[in-house]
């Protein structure tokens, strides 16, 4: 039989395609479901909020890091979660002066591997679960960001660049979860 | 390269974001779009996977290269257990299933395991419907966290 000359499949790459396919199916069933591109956004949006709050947790856990003692200490440990989770490392730039708002360029983006946005989707951000999961993993740590893509290589830029601001830094109550 | 924890977090965010409790004929829509999640990932997997692989002779083929490296490359282990009729019947036992594994390891919230299931019957249908076998895939579930699935091919007429 020919069949002894199993090759055995990189298992690091499948699961990454695994990834980066369940979440395109996952995006094209959702424009199914939802009238707008925005609505898909919004849900997008929340879908990465729900998952940051429970990644925090696995990222603590695995990696020993601390609290963190400012916004740039921050950043770099945002950075650290790309490498650790979507194995890139975005590069921080545009520091506002007050150093309260950076920017994420995203050389490559794992999630958008084998996409191409189709002329009826110019609204949509693809890749939207990215800031939600930044959000809502920065929250069980106390600090509240806005965050969001300014730039997206699906749309023709060059690179994705994701803008994360500093809002506040939350205090002793307990935040409550979004339904 | 996606960390493997990032895939589970997203799969539970999409069956919980999906899957709707409130009657009866809404339930069985979400299962419906949870393996229709399913099948379209694993059409396209699948051609990734076997893309160095040498044509399948037979159907059992298809169904081993399922159980072996299609689970492994997924579900991290291999199925436990393959049993078929001969007649294009297949059951799959599963006595770890990664999605369960977490979740509980006896009759406990046995109730909602379905919904967590109806993704890998899509993946599993969607895998041979690209090797060119259509199918209907079934799932079963008496104790967390083992399961079966049973794959019915349809007879090529």
């Amino acid at each position: 039989m020919s069949r002894q000359t199993v090759r055995s499949t990189d298992p690091k790459k499948v699961s990454s395609e695994l990834f980066t396919l369940t979440y395109g199916s996952l995006v094209a069933q959702m424009l199914k479901d939802y009238e707008s591109d925005e609505e898909v956004n919004k849900q997008l949006d929340r879908m990465g909020y729900n998952i940051g709050l429970r990644l925090i947790e696995d990222f603590l856990a695995r990696t020993n890091v601390g609290r963190c003692y400012d916004f740039r200490d921050t950043a770099e440990k945002l950075q650290m979660a790309f490498k650790m989770y979507l194995g890139i490392s975005p590069s921080i730039t545009n520091w506002s002066p007050a150093g309260d708002e950076f920017s994420l360029i995203l050389e490559t983006n794992p999630l958008t591997e084998f996409v191409e946005l189709p002329e009826s989707h110019v609204n949509l951000k693809y890749s939207n679960i990215i800031p939600g999961v930044i959000r809502g993993a920065l929250e069980m740590v106390q600090t509240e960001v806005v965050a969001c893509f300014v730039h997206d290589q699906l749309k023709g830029d060059s690179t994705s660049e994701l803008r994360v601001k500093f809002v506040r830094r939350l205090e002793d109550a307990i935040p409550a979860g979004e339904d | 390269m996606a960390d493997d924890a990032l895939f589970e977090f997203l799969f539970m965010e999409m069956t919980s974001s999906i899957y709707c409790h409130d009657d009866v004929a809404e339930r069985d829509a979400s299962v419906t779009k949870l393996e229709q999640i399913g099948f379209s990932t694993g059409y396209r997997l699948v051609e990734r996977l076997t893309k160095d692989w040498p044509r399948f002779k037979t159907e059992l083929d298809v169904i081993k290269f399922i159980c072996k490296e299609f689970w492994s490359a997924v579900y991290k282990k291999q199925i436990d257990n393959l049993r078929t009729n001969h007649h294009g019947v297949y059951v799959l036992h599963d006595n770890k299933f990664r999605f369960l594994t977490q979740m509980s390891n006896n009759k406990q919230y046995i109730e909602m395991a379905p919904k967590y299931l109806a993704f890998t019957c899509g993946l599993i249908r969607g895998t041979l419907a690209n090797l060119g076998i259509n199918s209907i895939v079934t799932v079963e579930v008496t104790a967390m966290p083992a399961c079966k699935f049973q794959v019915q091919a349809a007879q090529n007429s």
